[in-house]
C-alpha cells in the first residue's frame, strides 16, 4: 500500500511500546499457574470480550470476506447475525457461565482438561491436546503467512523476515506473560480496530450518499453482475442468490454454518470463559460484544459491498474487475483509493492487530494443548516433573515451530483452506460432548470417548476422501484409489461439518444410553453452586426478570 | 427498505443491528444489577461461608 513508511515504521514503533507494556502488565501478575493459564480468573468483563472478539475475527475475516462480499454481495450478513447471536450471545450467557462454574469446580485451567476432567478421562483430554496440536498449526500457519504478507506489502519488509519478526514479538509475550498478557494485548488491539472499523463504515456511507442512498444505487447496480456469477444464481449486491442455485448452497452450508455455528467449539475462545470471575460478568461481557463483532464482521461485509459502487463511480467498473479477480485486493484496492492517508496508517495498525491477536491466541491455545494436556496429563499421567508453567513455554515454542515450518512447507491452496478444515473438526470433535458435559447429565464417558473418535475421524475422512475443497489440493485420495473424490455427484461439496457433527451427536448419545451413567457424586460436583453463584440466582429470581436459562 | 428491495437481505441487515443492540442492553442490565449486589457481597465476605451443593 503507498503510504509514507518512515511516518508509518514509528507508528508502528509506538504501537510495539504500547503492547509490550500491556504485555509486562499482565506477566507481573501471572506467576500462579492460574494467571499463566487462564489470567488468574477474575478478568474485567470488558477485556473479555474484546479479547475474545479480537481473537475470533482475524486480518482474513476482514480483507478476505470483505472480498468475498464486494463479490457475491450482502446476503453474507446473515453469517454476522448467527455470530452475533451464537458466537456472543448464546456462547456467553448460555455456554459461558455453566463453562466456567464447572471448570472451576473441577480445576480445569485448558478446555482439553476441562473435558477431560469433565469425564474423568485421560484419553479424552490428551487426545483433545493432540488434535488441537496437531491441526491448529494449519491455521495458524494461514494467519502467520496472512500477517508476513500483509507486512511486506505495507512496510516494504522481505517476506521472510516478515514471518519472522512477527512471529518473535507475539511469541516472547506469550511464552513469558501467559494468558493475562495476550488478553491485555488483546484489548488494545481490540479497541484499535473498533475505532478503524467505525471510521470506516462513517466515511464509506458519507462518501457515497447516505446510508439509503449508498444502498439504493447497490441495488440499481444488478444489472452489472458479470455472467459467471450470475448463472450460478447471483441477482445483484442487495439480493440473496437464487434458492437452490449453487452459489445459494455454498453461501447457506458452509459459511453460515461451518464459521456461525462452529465458532461455539473453539477451544482458544471457550478457554475465555474460564477467565472472568463471576456469572454476572459473562453477561456483562455480552455489551461489548456484541457491537465488537458487528462493527468488524459486519461493516467489512457492508463496505465490501459498497465498494462496488465507489469503484463504478471513479473507474467505471465492478470492484472484482478493478482487482483483476483476485478477491483479497478488493479491500487494499479500495482502502488506499478512497480513504485519506493517514487513515489507511492507523487501518493497518488495526489489521495488524487483528492477526496478532488471533495468533497469540492460537500459540497460547496450542502451546497449553501440547505442553499441559497432551503431555504432562496424556503421556506423564499427571506424573510429570516440570511444572505446568514450564512445560507449556515449552509446548508453545515447539508448535510455534510447527506453525511456521508448515507455513513454509504447506501449497498454498491448503493453507487457504486451513481455517474452514479447523473450524470444522473442531465442531465435530468438540461440540458434540462440550454441550453433552454442559447440558446432559446422562452423557457417560464412554459416550464421550466415542463420540470425540467418531466425530474427529469422520471430519478428517470425509475432508481427506470426499469433499472436494479439501480432497483435491490435498491429493492423498487420487493417490490412494486413482480418483479425486471417492463420492461423486453433491456429495463433494457436502461440508464435513454436516456429516461429522450429526454423526459424532449420534454416537455420544447412543453409546451413553447403552453405558453405565457417571456416579452420581462425582455429577454434583461437576454442577455445584459455589455461594457467590447461588447469591446471583436467588438476586435474579427475586427480580422476576432476565430469566437466565443457563442456571443449574 | 434502506435501499434495499430484497426482504432477504434488509432483514439481515436490521437483524445484525439489532441483536448488537439487544446485546448492549442485556449487558447494560447485568451491568446495573450487578452494582447493589457487589456492595452486598463485601460485607457478606467478612463472614466465611461453606461452599454450598445443590
Amino acid at each position: 500500500m503507498a503510504v509514507n513508511t518512515s511516518t508509518l515504521i514509528i507508528l508502528v514503533l509506538v504501537y510495539l511500546a504500547c503492547i509490550f507494556y500491556l504485555a509486562r502488565m499482565g506477566y507481573r501478575q501471572s506467576s500462579q499457574t492460574d494467571g499463566y493459564m487462564l489470567a488468574g480468573r477474575k478478568v474485567h468483563p470488558a477485556v473479555m470480550a474484546l479479547s475474545y472478539g479480537a481473537a475470533f475475527i482475524s486480518t482474513s475475516a476482514i480483507i478476505g470476506f470483505g472480498g468475498v462480499a464486494a463479490s457475491l454481495g450482502m446476503g453474507l450478513l446473515w453469517l454476522v447475525f448467527m455470530n452475533i447471536f451464537f458466537g456472543i450471545f448464546i456462547a456467553f450467557v448460555v455456554f459461558g457461565p455453566k463453562t466456567r462454574r464447572m471448570g472451576l469446580n473441577l480445576g480445569a485451567v485448558t478446555f482439553p482438561e476441562f473435558l477431560g476432567r469433565r469425564f474423568q478421562s485421560r484419553f479424552i483430554q490428551g487426545f483433545s491436546g493432540l488434535l488441537i496440536g496437531v491441526f491448529m498449526p494449519l491455521y495458524a500457519g494461514s494467519v502467520l503467512i496472512g500477517a508476513a504478507r500483509f507486512i511486506e506489502t505495507t512496510l516494504g519488509i522481505n517476506y521472510n523476515l516478515a514471518l519472522l519478526i512477527f512471529t518473535i514479538i507475539i511469541a516472547s509475550y506469550v511464552i513469558k506473560g501467559g494468558l493475562l498478557s495476550v488478553m491485555y494485548v488483546d484489548a488494545l488491539q481490540g479497541t484499535l480496530m473498533f475505532i478503524g472499523m467505525a471510521f470506516l463504515l462513517i466515511f464509506t456511507y458519507v462518501e457515497l450518499g447516505g446510508v439509503v442512498g449508498a444502498h439504493q444505487t447497490l441495488t440499481d447496480m444488478a444489472p452489472l453482475v458479470p455472467q459467471g456469477l450470475a448463472d450460478i444464481g447471483h441477482q445483484g449486491w442487495t439480493a440473496m442468490p437464487s434458492f437452490g442455485s449453487p452459489l445459494w448452497w455454498t453461501m447457506v452450508s458452509t459459511l453460515f454454518l461451518g464459521v456461525g455455528i462452529g465458532v461455539l467449539a473453539q477451544p482458544q475462545l471457550a478457554v475465555r470463559f474460564m477467565t472472568v470471575k463471576d456469572d454476572r460478568s459473562l453477561k456483562r461481557a455480552v455489551l461489548v460484544g456484541g457491537p465488537f463483532i458487528l462493527m468488524m464482521a459486519g461493516v467489512a461485509y457492508v463496505v465490501g459491498a459498497l465498494s462496488n459502487v465507489y469503484f463504478y463511480r471513479t473507474t467505471g467498473k465492478i470492484a472484482l474487475e478493478v482487482a483483476g479477480g483476485n478477491t483479497d485486493l478488493i479491500m487494499p484496492e479500495y482502502l488506499n483509493s478512497a480513504m485519506p492517508e493517514l487513515f489507511v496508517m492507523f487501518f493497518m495498525l488495526s489489521l495488524l492487530s487483528a492477526a496478532m491477536s488471533t495468533s497469540g491466541a492460537q500459540f497460547h491455545a496450542m502451546g497449553t494443548a501440547i505442553g499441559h494436556d497432551f503431555y504432562q496429563e496424556g503421556v506423564k499421567k499427571g506424573k510429570s516433573k516440570g511444572t505446568t508453567i514450564h512445560a507449556t513455554r515449552f509446548g508453545i515454542a515447539i508448535s510455534i515451530l510447527f506453525s511456521v515450518v508448515l507455513a513454509y512447507i504447506l501449497p498454498i491452496s491448503i493453507i487457504a483452506r486451513a481455517t474452514a478444515m479447523f473450524m470444522g473438526l473442531c465442531t465435530s470433535a468438540f461440540l458434540p460432548i462440550y454441550m453433552g458435559a454442559l447440558f446432559w447429565k446422562r452423557i457417560t464417558r464412554e459416550g464421550a470417548v466415542a463420540s470425540l473418535v467418531v466425530g474427529s475421524f469422520g471430519s478428517l475422512f470425509w475432508l481427506t476422501f470426499v469433499h472436494g475443497k479439501e480432497a483435491v489440493p490435498l491429493g492423498i485420495c487420487q493417490a490412494i484409489f486413482g480418483k479425486a473424490t471417492l463420492l461423486s455427484g453433491t456429495w463433494p461439496l457436502v461440508d464435513p461439518i454436516l456429516i461429522a457433527t450429526p454423526l459424532a451427536f449420534l454416537v455420544a448419545f447412543v453409546v451413553s444410553l447403552a453405558t453405565k451413567p457417571m456416579p452420581e457424586k462425582f455429577l454434583d460436583k461437576c454442577y455445584s453452586l459455589r455461594p457467590q453463584d447461588e447469591d446471583e440466582d436467588a438476586l435474579e429470581q427475586s427480580a422476576h426478570k432476565n430469566a437466565d436459562p443457563a442456571s443449574v | 427498505m434502506l435501499g434495499i428491495d430484497d426482504p432477504q437481505i434488509w432483514l439481515a441487515y436490521v437483524l445484525c443491528v439489532l441483536s448488537a443492540l439487544g446485546c448492549v442492553v442485556y449487558g447494560a442490565l447485568n451491568w446495573k444489577e450487578g452494582e447493589e449486589e457487589e456492595e452486598e457481597q463485601v460485607v457478606k465476605s467478612n463472614t466465611s461461608r461453606p461452599a454450598v451443593q445443590e
